[in-house]
């Protein structure tokens, strides 16, 4: 076996090494596919003034709400916080977080063209809105179209039904979400996996993320919803 | 009872008649998320979620609920055969790129350019939430609005300009309220239906634009009553 081991034992072995003031996408939408171990383990671990980058922003203590209540974020890139992310509002209505209210379609784009090496992109969601406002705008063939910045991050927080040893990872229904995408996006991707199988044992013709995209591996059973 | 104004599950009702049989359709919240149970059972309609969702079927039974499938709402749902998973930068390939056919979303004013405001109400605490709106709007081939014809306080919701955040400009086909049917057209805002009981006056004199209307404008059709 000369492939470095991308497989760790524990979930707060997985987070342990994530700096204060990191950025960090974490998957998931509507109560699916989030790496809610992984988070759990932030909140254990504690680090501090985190940029965060995530459709949402928590169901009270879920999801990310743990990270907020523990004040462990500095400031948000989102789609749609959502009215149940009661820590996050407190704070942002406080002036203690920054927020950046992104589109959720330009959101997944903004990091897929980070992740595929594209560093800035026209786009037709938000002309003539607030979100258009104080971005390079261009008439593009007789249309309108602003110009978005691509959006990486230091860490994905992502969650797959099922990984290899490789990496290489599968998901389940619409708990896919936005785990593919953050994972070609961040420079150093850790999954929460159901299951854990021998590499060679996928089918490589249904793998979703590729094993490039996956750095650490971590077993982390969960509920399971079968 | 021919005065009352459509009830929500009449306005879905009539947003259903405007779906022809094989389009692809994404439904907003509110009165939007109430439209699939009204569909014709003689035609077939894919709906799109933009948490990668093709082909979803109705809400999953009480006891057979699977919370990794469940829609924008966070409601668990089904997948119909023929259905498809995808990721959420696929699901707005089909937003933005043009792809689905009819978008249904809710309105909180539309302008008689067509201009949506649908995503936040001015001096409101909180910080909001654009969602996929924003993407939908932009992408659709035909953009459906679905509201109530005035807000609380009575005041039109139909106007020559939106004084609320923008979704997107340019962008409403339709509006169906529980008042009228209004086609938004270069010419400006057409009345094709007024619910029953009402005369295209009385609609015009809640909606803040000039409505242009043919000597006789049909009514509403509804089986609900």
């Amino acid at each position: 076996m000369s492939l470095k081991e991308k497989v760790c034992p524990t979930i707060d072995a997985a987070v342990a090494d994530i700096p204060d003031g990191a950025t960090i996408m974490f998957g998931g939408f509507g109560g699916a596919g989030f790496p809610n171990n992984l988070i759990q383990g932030l909140a254990r671990q504690g680090a501090r003034n985190l940029g965060v980058i995530s459709n949402n922003c928590g169901t009270g203590e879920g999801e990310l709400g743990i990270l907020f209540k523990n004040k462990q974020i500095r400031s948000v890139v989102a789609a749609f916080p959502g009215p149940g992310a009661k820590y996050f509002q407190e704070q942002f209505d406080a002036g203690e977080i920054v927020l950046e209210l992104v589109p959720q379609g330009i959101l997944c784009e903004r990091m897929r063209a980070h992740g595929a090496g594209i560093p800035a992109f026209f786009s037709p969601v938000g002309v003539g809105t607030e979100i258009g406002r104080g971005k390079e705008e261009r008439e593009i063939r007789g249309k309108r179209y602003i110009l978005e910045q691509a959006l990486g991050a230091d860490y994905a927080f992502i969650r797959a039904q099922r990984a290899d040893h490789m990496g290489n990872l599968i998901y389940r229904k619409a708990a896919r979400n936005f785990n593919p995408i953050m994972a070609t996006a961040a420079k150093f991707t850790i999954v929460e996996v159901e299951e854990i199988v021998a590499t060679g044992q996928l089918d490589p013709e249904t793998i979703v993320t590729p094993s490039i995209f996956v750095d650490r591996i971590v077993q982390a059973p969960g509920k399971r919803y079968v | 009872m021919s005065r009352a104004r459509l009830t929500r599950e009449q306005i879905a009702e009539r947003a259903a008649m405007e779906l022809p049989d094989g389009v692809y359709v994404n439904l907003g919240w509110g009165i939007p998320n109430l439209i699939a149970a009204y569909v014709p059972s003689n035609i077939s309609v894919y709906f799109h979620s933009e948490n990668g969702i093709l082909g979803m079927g109705p809400r999953a039974k009480p006891g057979e609920e699977d919370f990794d499938l469940v829609d924008a709402m966070k409601v668990p749902v089904t997948l119909l055969p023929g259905g498809a998973y995808f990721s959420q930068d696929d699901a707005h390939v089909m937003t933005r790129g043009g792809h689905l056919d009819i978008c249904i979303l809710g309105g909180l004013q539309v302008s008689e350019r067509g201009d949506l405001a649908n995503w936040r109400v001015p001096g409101t605490k909180g910080a909001g939430g654009i969602g996929g709106a924003m993407d939908i709007s932009v992408g659709a081939q035909k953009l459906i609005v679905t509201m109530e014809h005035t807000a609380k306080d009575g005041l039109p919701k139909i106007v020559k300009t939106c004084t609320y955040p923008l979704t997107a400009i340019e962008c409403v086909d339709t509006i169906i309220t529980d008042l009228a049917v209004i086609d938004v057209t270069a010419e400006g805002l057409v009345l094709r239906e007024v619910a029953p009981g009402f005369t295209p006056a009385e609609v015009q004199a809640v909606t803040e634009p000039k409505l242009r209307h043919a000597a006789s404008v049909p009514v509403m059709p509804s089986k609900l009553r």
